[in-house]
């Protein structure tokens, strides 16, 4: 692949200073680790060894351990933090292991949550961080790990190395000044001496924390920058790898469950005799919005749930249907009353002036299930006021609530185990899963249960991407820019809805959801007056983060419209692209790349198109051109994807890569398959058949390249996804000359178009 | 019910209903937990082992049916500290994103070179159906080329 040769810049400016104008979750790392050096009990947790600060422990075998405490899904953060840090410890990065250490208030990382939730205007980004301290909040989310982490984990490892280094010079009697340190050992070049790390790391984790932490010159590193093969990849491929569901302990009970299939119903009666008379069935638990049956094994409990006899009120939901959503959603985006996000009231103005080329067109986009592959399950022991859990999740401070909810004991009182996740998306940021699983756990006191949600529930009781629909209009001209236009997009608000079931206080109103607006506000295009309204929709369906949250649908609104507007003008959509981006260089470099490598511009045939679409999100830049053919039977292929990222500055290449990969998968299969619909008020959609996934025959050839700029500090574990669905329903308009402005094309006949 | 058969070249019995599925035994009774829950409807994979050779989907094989045969999973593929071929390619290709479902599609590559050593691109397509959502499709693609040539 391309991307690993390509040149990656990390500026030393970028990683001295970027931190102090980033936000605030960045301070607060920053802050810990320069007053607050501890160990955060890493000493006594996992491994033995000893605690030189609470990210880096040294055994007195020389074996280094460093604390990573985000959570692994398969976007490589075990590595690419691990690399951060033994970068400036000067260690051999193969013998260092990573632990995911004990939850404490020293592994904040609220950057996720203050990157992605400060609301417009109604909530002060300080007040969001100071929230997120008190909560003492641990996320894995919003594309953040490097972003954040990219300023205080080199602190952590050189501060190591520094303390390392100076009780080596005490040792020896010299200046810490004539000592330097590589790969695991301290050197005295001058007397030739050298100390592993292993027999100086008891009096170094003694030391005071030295007040002089120099960080290496980012030419001279050795890691960073470098495709270096992840640490997880091992395990799993050899079925070793331990993923919540393989949590087995002695005396464990397993638990299977059945919910509620309307939203804000109510349990009225169950068969609870029959079901606990059954071979192996320990006890039926109520549960928050179900019933969970506890079994000797698995399947004696899955059977007893299949075997549950349960009747429901609706809630008054149970006429609820994704249609009726779809109608009033496209109701209230021509009539309800909406929020000015950008208010830039001569936009609308000139649109309502006769003239112009004008291009009008209404959006529909569905409700999107995660089905992470690992369905969601959380194993829990409750003992008195004490509770213990094991669990793959992107957040353990919420993980820990949601426990301490379920098990009736304090928040504190709550040892967290963290295992690998089969996928996250987004999906494992919610609770509702571990509340109910010790809710089970406090009704069997003293024995472990390990609930197991099965596929059906964990597609029909899923927190959906909202269903979206948008409004945009504007006016545009030929060599011009875009001369007016305004922009309506109305849904639920995710972080309204998550924030209420989860008891996050940060007071977001949906109505000013930044994740509504997410990939719009900073309308990129060259344009004379731009007007942006967001119209907060309210039903009763849970909606959540998945991945790329709200650019997920914006980016599909934004780039299909442009495409139009390139069209209306008689214009090529890459040169209309460009034209308009002249003033944006990152976009227009990853633009102009991704063009260059697709071939743009190149005859396709019959039957054959080419779309592009550009992006920024989680402060990364990516654009994709897809190529696709259409046979005279209307059946899609998408042939190629081809991906430029200018995510400023790289750690792991072959992590950004994958990353690229994966999310352009994860956007194709909603292309092609992804809708939720609701009937009766319950979810139709049950499993893989009727929630499909693209598989291998499916595939397109994806080629990524990486921008290096410098000039900032992106995500990537979500920004290739927005583009990928415009991407190729662009290229469908070119193939076919039919314009889509809903999907999944599941649903859209292609046949002689 | 007591199901005998051959687990990774061990003989092993379990006591159990019959209708149990595979997947179960394997994980719950026999602590075999490389193969993985996905569907349960032998939709995705996840739960690919080898019966006599031929992979199967544990999740809806009734142990019954295992009675007398030769299991595979996971955990045998790797032989006194060396791995697999395809899990060689798996590891030099950077595979595994989550990981989940790799167990599964292993499984199902390797039975797939045992029957066709060196697979087009179209019988790949053909014979491995497994979901992966984390979409490591096209390097798994690679990895099977390059374990076939190994």
């Amino acid at each position: 692949m391309g991307a690993a040769d390509k040149v990656v810049k990390i500026t030393k400016r970028a990683l001295l200073f970027g931190g102090a104008a980033v936000g605030g979750g960045l301070v607060i790392g920053y802050a810990y680790l320069r007053e607050k050096p501890g160990t955060a009990g890493f000493e006594s947790h996992g491994t033995p060894g000893y605690a030189l600060n609470a990210w880096v422990k040294i055994t007195p075998d020389n074996d280094v351990i460093v604390a990573v405490p985000r959570s692994e899904m398969g976007q490589g953060v075990y590595t690419s933090v691990a690399m951060l840090i033994c970068e400036e410890l000067e260690v051999e990065f193969d013998k260092v292991t990573v632990e995911y250490p004990a939850l404490d208030g020293k592994y904040i990382n609220g950057f996720a949550i203050t990157d992605g939730m400060d609301a417009g205007g109604t909530v002060l980004p300080w007040l969001i961080t100071r929230i997120v301290a008190k909560l003492k909040m641990i996320v894995t989310g919003g594309s953040s790990t490097i972003r954040g982490d990219i300023y205080t984990m080199p602190k952590a490892g050189a501060m190591a190395r520094e303390m390392l280094i100076a009780e080596a010079a005490d040792l020896w009697d010299v200046a810490p000044g004539e000592c330097r340190a590589e790969l695991g050992e301290v050197i005295h070049d001058a007397t030739g001496r050298k100390i592993v790390y292993g027999d100086l790391a008891d009096g170094a984790a003694r030391r005071g924390v030295p007040t002089d932490i120099p960080l290496k010159d980012p030419s001279t590193y050795r890691l960073v920058g470098k495709p270096i093969p992840r640490l997880d990849v091992p395990g799993k491929v050899t079925g070793e790898a331990e993923f919540g569901v393989d949590v087995t302990l002695p005396g464990m009970l397993y638990a299977a469950i059945k919910q509620c299939p309307y939203y804000g119903g109510a349990l009225v009666s169950y068969n609870k005799e029959a079901i606990e008379a059954r071979t192996g069935v320990v006890k039926v638990v109520e549960v928050d919005n179900g019933l969970v049956v506890v079994a000797e094994t698995y399947w004696q409990a899955k059977m007893a749930v299949d075997a549950l006899d349960m009747v429901w009120d609706d809630g008054g939901n149970g006429d609820v249907s994704t249609e009726m959503i779809r109608q009033d959603a496209l109701s209230q985006l021509e009539s309800g009353e909406a929020t000015a996000i950008v208010d830039d009231q001569s936009a609308l103005t000139r649109l309502d002036e006769s003239g112009g080329d004008v291009v009008d067109a209404i959006y529909t986009l569905p409700y999107l299930a995660h089905t992470c592959m690992e369905p969601m399950n959380c194993t829990v022991v409750v003992n008195g006021d004490r509770a213990e859990a094991w669990a793959g999740t992107q957040s353990p401070t919420m993980i820990a609530w949601g426990v301490a909810k379920g098990a009736g004991v304090d928040s504190d009182a709550v040892d967290l185990h963290m295992t690998y996740m089969g996928g996250g998306f987004g999906r494992r940021i919610e609770y509702d899963y571990v509340v109910q699983a010790a809710q089970a756990a406090r009704a069997v006191e003293g024995r472990p249960v390990k609930l197991i949600w099965s596929r059906e529930e964990d597609v029909s009781h899923d927190v959906f991407r909202p269903l979206a629909v948008a409004h945009f209009k504007a006016k545009t001209s030929k060599e011009g820019p875009i001369e007016a236009m305004s922009a309506r997009v109305a849904l639920q608000s995710v972080n309204y809805d998550f924030t209420q079931r989860t008891d996050l206080s940060f007071g977001i109103e949906g109505a000013t959801d930044r994740a509504s607006t997410d990939g719009l506000r900073d309308w990129p295009y060259a344009t004379g007056a731009y007007h942006l309204e967001n119209l907060w929709l309210q039903y009763p369906v849970a909606v959540g983060n998945w991945r790329s949250v709200g650019h997920s649908h914006n980016a599909f609104f934004k780039e299909s419209f442009v495409d139009e507007l390139a069209h209306k003008a008689g214009e090529d959509p890459f040169g209309y692209r460009r034209r308009l981006l002249k003033d944006s260089p990152q976009h227009l470099a990853v633009l102009e790349l991704a063009a260059e490598k697709a071939g743009w511009g190149t005859p396709m045939g019959a039957g054959r198109g080419r779309g592009i679409a550009v992006h920024e999100s989680f402060d990364s830049f990516v654009a994709e051109v897809a190529e696709v053919s259409i046979s005279a039977r209307g059946e899609l292929s998408v042939d190629r994807v081809v991906c430029v990222i200018d995510c400023g500055t790289v750690v792991n290449p072959d992590t950004v890569v994958a990353q690229m990969e994966s999310g352009i998968v994860y956007g194709l299969s909603a292309v092609l398959f992804g809708e939720i619909t609701i009937e009766n008020g319950q979810v139709v959609q049950q499993n893989f058949p009727d929630y499909d996934a693209v598989r291998l025959r499916e595939m397109p050839k994806i080629e990524t390249y990486i921008l290096a700029s410098g000039t900032q500090v992106g995500g990537a574990g979500e920004p290739s996804t927005p583009p990928l669905a415009p991407a190729v329903t662009n290229a469908i308009f070119n193939a076919t000359g039919k314009r889509l402005r809903t999907l999944p094309l599941g649903n859209v006949d292609l046949v002689g178009v | 019910m007591a199901f005998s058969f051959v687990v990774n070249g061990e003989q092993r019995q379990v006591d159990v209903d019959g209708e149990t599925p595979l997947l179960w035994v394997l994980r719950d009774e026999l602590g075999l937990t490389g193969t993985k829950f996905g569907c349960g409807i032998a939709a995705c994979g996840a739960c690919t082992v080898h019966i006599d050779g031929i992979a199967i989907r544990s999740c809806s094989f009734p142990v019954e049916a295992a009675e007398g045969s030769e299991v595979r999973t996971i955990e045998d593929l790797a032989k006194g500290g060396t791995l697999h071929k395809v899990q060689q390619a798996w590891i030099d290709n950077q595979v595994p994103q989550c990981g989940y479902c790799q167990s599964g599609m292993i499984m199902a590559v390797v039975a797939l070179l045992e029957e066709i050593p060196d697979p087009t691109d179209d019988q790949i397509d053909e014979q491995i159906t497994n979901i992966c959502r984390c979409g490591t499709y096209t390097r798994i693609r690679k990895a099977i080329h390059d374990a076939a040539k190994a």
